[in-house]
């Protein structure tokens, strides 16, 4: 009965993981910005087994977000066993390209609010001795490309940020995972066409998340696949991989 | 809601007609899809509908399946409310451990509440249950004009009728409830016999369709002995069953030719009739080999090849079945088609909950052929002439193909229906079978 705290629940990764959760009947509080959709989820939640969904409604960019998560983890649920952090956009790249403004906006929604309540949270379950903080970042971060790169960096400094922080909690009992997903078919990415054989359904990398839990892994590339993949592409020599278009 | 247009096919089981959509997905049921650029919407579920009454070409798809959530269950009473993405599968996941099971189900488990609704499904207890319908206390349904009106038996209940077997052009069905039934747990226990014609079958199927809840028969309808096939009977049941061990197997690739031919036919007939397991008086099954056999394959429907496949489910009244029968194996077997799938069963005589509901007391036939062009269509035509002439119908959510004039005789209700069509909603589907060409 771990207290889990969900940073952007109804994303679609978040709710399908959610789902795994409630089926093994933690107490859950869900954090995001649309009211209505963590109403949803959170009668789904209930339905399928938790013990109790609490909902609040948090914008991660707030200054007082990781404090008003901790409180209300406190006092809805009694405190944090488990924290997943999931919130997140699909930078628009070409718009990036064109616009600071843009490009910063997106750094600090998939990358600094992310570390913003990271810091908070890693602090709280020093303390506390105990916990477990799972971060998704993204197998775009392994290596920036022209395609995303925007996104790609914010996501590289949560890979570096999260590895760095494991090795900080390890003595402390706390587990840091971070969670390099490929391509999933999400609400992120309705809008893509062709989904091929590299996409992933969302129930199925929820499951495998939960494996890299039980399992207490460091990193999980999911579907696994993708850890080949990278490897790949981590590894051919910029001077080829300027001139290619990934 | 959020939605975001795209262009891809929008898939159906039958893997034929194959056309392309602008996909809306819907999010939120509290929120009204926007209908954009699209001159027409449907619905779409899993897509395990075999023909186009799951496509709209040139039109768009509002594509449910993130309406996939649960509302409430109360353990008590057996009553769910949940979105219409909610599979089925989905529904046993939850409930079969709290004592419940769906009170309808057909012979997948991967298809949708609101596609389960829209296609008014039977399943093997329709002697005993009815249909889909019969167990939906209500469902919100959405219009295009923002209305949403909540629909049951007593409240809106043309609406009710209307929707229920309505193909999803009546509007979007938003949120369901459902009454499950009690049960003691995954098994059923019953019995599997082994029979040699169509009288044979009648014969079991009078007296066993008395004892058991669950009824159904395979038929092998190819070559000289056409007619013979394996009658399943069962109830729910407390015993011991171990759910199918490994995992579920898959079908990766779409081969280059259908690998449904006459040839593997008969010989998987000649197995599947002498196998031991065919006559047994005290059987036990896990559920999932009893209801869903075809759902441990995934992607079975690739093994008709490319070209895809047409399934053909007809019904036809009990006065004459046999005639009919014997005149539609007959015709198969003369147009050496054979069929991988042939399932036999009798329908109960309770009326049908929706206008174009397809069952109705008769026998019911549901067989499926690889698509090898003008041979298959000229077979399906004959068999339509067989169906038509002995009263009966074929069920639109199998079908690519019936023609018009068919499709209007075996349901004479379709001009009252036509006055609740949403008027932004339309199918593939329908537009062929309102052809007045045809």
């Amino acid at each position: 009965m771990k207290k889990t705290v969900i940073v952007g629940a109804t994303s679609t990764i978040a709710a399908s993981l959610a789902r795994e959760f409630a089926a093994r009947g933690y107490p859950l509080l869900l954090a995001g910005r649309r009211r209505a959709q963590l109403d949803i989820l959170a009668d789904d939640l209930t339905v399928r087994g938790a013990d109790q969904a609490a909902v609040l409604e948090l914008d991660a960019n707030d200054p007082d977000a990781p404090q008003r998560l901790l409180a209300e983890a406190d006092a809805r649920l009694g405190g944090v066993d488990i924290c997943v952090i999931a919130h997140g956009t699909l930078s628009d790249q070409a718009a990036c390209e064109q616009s600071v403004d843009k490009t910063l906006a997106e750094i600090q929604t998939n990358m600094l609010s992310q570390v913003a309540l990271c810091t908070v949270l890693a602090n709280h379950l020093e303390a506390q001795g105990s916990g477990h903080i799972v971060v998704l970042s993204s197998v775009a971060g392994d290596r920036g490309r022209q395609s995303n790169y925007v996104y790609g960096s914010a996501k590289a400094g949560m890979t570096a940020f999260t590895s760095g922080l494991r090795q900080r909690l390890h003595k402390s009992g706390v587990a840091v995972m971070t969670v390099k997903p490929g391509f999933v078919d999400s609400a992120m990415t309705a809008h893509i066409e062709n989904k091929g054989a590299l996409w992933a359904q969302p129930d199925a990398v929820a499951k495998s998340i939960m494996r890299g839990m039980n399992r207490g892994a460091p990193v999980v590339y999911t579907p696994w696949f993708w850890w080949g993949i990278m490897q790949i592409i981590k590894n051919i020599p910029e001077r080829v991989f300027r001139r290619i278009r990934l | 809601m959020s939605t975001s247009p795209a262009r891809i096919a929008g898939s159906a089981w039958g893997r034929w007609p194959r056309y392309r959509h602008q996909i809306e997905r819907v999010h939120a049921r509290t929120a009204d899809p926007a209908l954009t650029a699209a001159s027409t919407w449907l619905p779409w579920g899993n897509g395990r509908s075999y023909g186009d009454s799951c496509q709209n070409d040139g039109g768009g798809l509002l594509d449910t399946r993130g309406l996939d959530h649960f509302i409430r269950f109360d353990d008590q009473t057996g009553v769910l409310e949940c979105e219409p993405g909610v599979t089925l599968a989905d529904i046993i996941t939850l409930c079969l451990p709290r004592g419940w099971f769906l009170p309808v189900t057909p012979g997948t488990s991967f298809v949708t509440v609101g596609g389960a609704i829209a296609n008014d499904v039977h399943g093997k207890n329709h002697h005993r249950a009815g249909s889909f319908n019969d167990h939906v206390d209500g469902f919100e349904l959405w219009r295009s004009d923002g209305s949403r009106r909540w629909c049951s038996p007593q409240e809106n209940s043309d609406w009710f009728a209307a929707t229920a077997g309505g193909l999803g052009l009546t509007g979007l069905i938003t949120r369901a409830r459902l009454r499950l039934r009690r049960v003691p747990g995954p098994a059923l226990a019953g019995q599997s016999r082994r029979f040699g014609d169509l009288a044979e079958f009648f014969a079991l199927s009078a007296t066993g369709d008395r004892a058991y809840e669950y009824t159904v028969a395979w038929l092998d309808c190819v070559g000289r002995r056409r007619g013979r096939g394996i009658y399943m009977a069962a109830n729910h049941a407390q015993a011991d069953c171990a759910a199918p061990s490994g995992r579920p197997l898959s079908m990766p690739i779409t081969p280059p030719v259908s690998l449904v031919n006459p040839l593997s036919l008969a010989a998987f007939n000649r197995l599947y009739y002498h196998r031991p397991s065919a006559e047994q008086r005290d059987a036990v099954w896990h559920y999932r080999p009893f209801f869903y056999p075809l759902d441990s394959i995934y992607n079975w429907n690739r093994m008709y090849g490319p070209r895809g496949f047409f399934q053909y489910q007809c019904v036809v009244p009990m006065d004459g079945a046999r005639d009919a029968l014997d005149a539609l194996l007959a015709r198969i077997s003369r147009a050496r088609g054979g069929s991988f799938l042939a399932v036999l069963k009798v329908f109960g005589d309770r009326p049908a909950p929706g206008l174009l509901s397809f069952p109705r007391p008769g026998a019911t036939l549901a067989l499926d052929f690889p698509n090898t062009g003008a041979a298959v269509l000229a077979l399906l035509d004959a068999l339509d002439d067989i169906v038509r002439e002995a009263g009966g119908a074929v069920y639109p959510a199998k079908d690519a193909r019936m023609p018009g004039a068919a499709f209007r005789q075996y349901f004479p209700a379709w001009q009252a229906f036509s006055d609740y069509i949403d008027p932004r909603f339309s199918s593939s589907f329908w537009r062929r079978v309102m052809d007045t060409e045809t």
